[in-house]
């Protein structure tokens, strides 16, 4: 490889060619500050528009200083990162973005975790030369949607959230929109993210820098259900919060910290803590016997079957389909996701169990995830107007109740879940993450069509952390070809061929959030570090090593309830509980009959 | 949750699917496909930007991005007669600003408005190549030269009378 050798702060370098000043400053320890910038290395994602000026570096014998997140080295090159000149140069810039931003940080949803302020603490701003005169910041409206807030006084036109939407998820809801002070990233005609193609998969939220766009935070109505004794509360945790939860107590990432979970849901005083682990065990039960059902008549001539199936447990995949595929919307499975299942059986059969009405139970779940709040919102997801799942909080939501409520996380016992709805697989803890669900769909189609037990658990070819993967599972002479995308354009690629008759595949699976759940918008944040995101990875993989049992139909509790309650996957009471079905929510523009 | 359908005239959704075609449906047109529609309509309204989105295949918020960018572009509809006042260097040195307060005040409009009425609309430009007439305002394709607050009054008087006139 073609490197170049240059010069930063009086220390040689030596990088290869193409390499930024940014990406060589950091081989030598040298910490330059950015703000738009944004880099998710091994996944993908990127945000280098140049435009903040924040990280701007002396490059000798060029007039003007250089942004060093978009200038590449050159052989020779002397460049100084801490000159007097580039200091100044800072902080004027660090000034100016100020001076269009609010002060009111102590009342800020991302106050201590904020880039910004971040940098005014490290620029040591005390004072701003810029505020008054004929200064106008920008008054935008704050606009609440059912998972996300936006701010848009706080906009400090970076770009990420645009780069993710439009780039990374092909959503296209936002883009940068007017000039001058007003200038923010908004969506179409400023209008409400509800009458946009927004997907809530959060993934702006994920990368905001600053508070402009922040989750809708549900912990104050959770507080007020556990206090009131005529309620009954019953809580699920879907699997990737189990390995990311712990960072904002300062554990290192990729700790698996289920049992002291548990032991902070019943510290805060839930009354049933359960898992959604259990329901993604059901959805394979169903999912998989759907899948089955499918390739059986396909394979026995039936050419008119919706194949491939594709998954349905990421919401803001179905949001996504609804949206831009709705033509489409016969392929993904009807399976409910698993938040949604485990909403519907903890309403219906547990209810009946303890013997609690439907409208006194409040039902939350624990999620990695923003587009769950949108979904447990969806109508035909509701009982008389009852949800299934009245409140979902994202793992960030519940790091603030559990700081609330005086719980010292590191120092809890370990627990386990409550029973029946408790009890899980190691098929179930791999939905966290990309490739997880298929793979545990895998495992159990191929002991039901085989009526054998699998000769090896785990299907490494399903794994990886690449946007598109294919593989070819032999069931027995039975060549299933699986798809797998996480990232909503990466998603496209493959519908795109589905479209045009060129996939080849049986079955796909799709999830939204670059890595899957495990990076999740409603995670602690990861400010562009991807070794965080690998190390859940691998503890997902790791959980799932560690459980007695790996298959969901081997879950004796799952097994139960199906003799108990369910009758058999995809019978007459599995439809009415645990399927659903999609819309079409495309917009377009048609001609106008009435008016000629 | 049902689709989104937006209505539109057949023979505006036909001319600016046409107006699209000419350029390819080629997102990198997209600033041309503006001019010409707002060439043919006077205004990008919302339903407009959603066609051209859709036969652009890029998004509406990318369109709208850019239509709320330039100030060229106006989702506005422009008066029946629409009023530009010159603020070019000539111009504006030979006291353009108080011919463009006048016709604010008589016409109790903000730049880039349009009157209740649908009459007048009033925007500026730059330089519309007569400086030798300095100060210039245009109304439709009409130039005033040498124009000084008073003559505003007229001006619009003119306009009102040949609508009274026409009615």
């Amino acid at each position: 490889m073609d490197t170049v050798k240059l010069t930063i702060d009086n220390r040689e370098v030596e990088v290869p060619k193409g390499t930024t000043i940014l990406k060589a400053a950091q081989k030598l320890g040298i910490d330059i500050p950015t703000l738009c910038h944004f880099e998710l290395e091994g996944l993908g994602v990127h945000n280098r528009p140049g435009g903040c000026r924040i990280c701007v570096v002396e490059v000798e014998k060029r007039r003007n200083l250089a942004p060093a997140c978009v200038t590449e080295c050159m052989e020779g090159m002397v460049v100084k990162t801490n000159s007097i000149r580039v200091i100044n140069a800072r902080k004027t810039v660090l000034e100016l973005i100020l001076s269009d931003h609010p002060s009111d940080c102590l009342q800020c949803a991302k106050s201590g975790r904020c880039e910004l302020q971040d940098l005014a603490i490290r620029f040591g701003v005390r004072e701003n030369p810029y505020i008054g005169g004929n200064h106008e910041m920008s008054s935008y409206q704050v606009e609440v949607s059912p998972s996300i807030i936006r701010d848009m006084n706080k906009c400090v036109m970076c770009r990420r959230c645009e780069t993710m939407c439009n780039e990374m998820q092909t959503v296209g809801a936002l883009s940068a929109i007017e000039r001058g002070f007003p200038a923010v990233v908004s969506t179409a005609f400023n209008q409400h993210l509800d009458h946009s193609p927004c997907t809530f998969c959060g993934q702006c939220v994920a990368v905001c820098p600053v508070g402009a766009l922040t989750e809708v935070d549900h912990t104050s109505k959770i507080i007020r259900a556990i206090a009131d004794p005529t309620k009954k509360t019953v809580v699920q945790v879907a699997p990737a919060v189990r390995v990311a939860l712990g960072e904002e107590f300062g554990m290192e990432p990729g700790t698996i910290v289920t049992g002291k979970l548990t032991a902070a849901l019943k510290a805060l005083g839930f009354d049933y803590v359960f898992d959604t682990d259990w329901s993604a065990d059901l959805t394979i039960m169903e999912e998989g016997t759907e899948l089955i059902g499918r390739l059986t008549k396909f394979l026995a001539g039936d050419k008119s079957v919706p194949l491939p199936i594709l998954t349905s447990c990421c919401p803001a995949w179905v949001n996504f389909f609804e949206h831009q595929f709705p033509e489409m919307r016969d392929l993904p499975s009807t399976a409910k996701s698993p938040q949604q299942m485990f909403g519907a059986i903890a309403k219906s059969y547990f209810a009946e169990k303890i013997g609690c009405k439907r409208e006194d139970m409040i039902s939350v779940s624990v999620m990695p995830c923003l587009a769950k709040k949108y979904e447990c919102s969806r109508d035909e997801l509701k009982v008389n107007g009852n949800p299934d799942v009245d409140y979902s909080i994202s793992t960030r939501e519940l790091a603030r109740l559990i700081k609330l409520a005086n719980i010292d996380f590191t120092a809890l016992p370990e627990e386990k879940f409550d029973s029946p709805l408790g009890e899980s697989t190691g098929a179930a803890v791999i939905f966290g993450t990309t490739g997880g669900v298929i793979e545990a769909a895998v495992r159990t189609a191929y002991e039901v069509i085989t009526k054998k037990p699998l000769p090896k658990i785990d299907f490494e070819e399903l794994r990886g952390l690449e946007g598109v993967r294919s593989a070819t599972v032999d069931v027995d002479g039975l060549k299933l070809n699986i798809g797998i995308a996480h990232g909503l354009g990466n998603a496209r690629k493959l519908l795109e061929d589905i479209k045009a008759g060129r996939s080849q595949f049986h079955a796909i699976e799709i999830m939204a959030c670059p890595g899957g759940c495990i990076d999740g918008a409603g995670q602690p944040q990861h400010h562009g570090n991807s070794d965080i995101i690998k190390a859940r990875w691998e503890a997902i993989y790791r959980a799932d090593r560690e459980m007695p049992i790996r298959k969901s139909h081997e879950n004796p509790s799952i097994q139960a309830i199906y003799k108990e309650y369910l009758g058999e996957p995809c019978g007459h009471k599995s439809h009415e509980l645990l399927h659903t079905h999609y819309f079409d929510r495309q917009t377009t523009v048609e001609v106008d009959v009435d008016k000629k | 949750m049902d689709k989104i359908i937006i209505k539109m005239k057949k023979e505006v959704r036909e001319k600016i699917i046409e107006i699209c075609n000419r350029f390819n449906n080629n997102p990198g047109e997209l600033i041309n496909v503006l001019h010409a529609t707002q060439d043919f309509l006077g205004y990008l309204p919302a339903e407009a930007q959603e066609l051209i989105a859709e036969c652009l295949h890029i998004p509406t918020a990318k369109v709208y991005g850019v239509v709320s960018f330039y100030a060229f572009f106006t989702m506005t509809p422009k008066g029946k007669y629409p009023i530009s006042v010159c603020l070019g260097t000539a111009c504006y040195v030979r006291g353009a600003e108080k011919i463009l307060d006048a016709f604010k005040k008589e016409l109790n409009l903000e730049v880039g408005q349009t009157t209740p009425d649908g009459l007048f609309s009033l925007t500026c430009l730059r330089c519309v190549g007569a400086c030798g007439l300095a100060p210039v305002a245009m109304v439709g394709d009409k130039v005033y030269g040498r124009l000084a607050p008073a003559d505003v009054k007229n001006i619009v008087k003119e306009y009102k009378d040949l609508e009274a006139a026409n009615a």
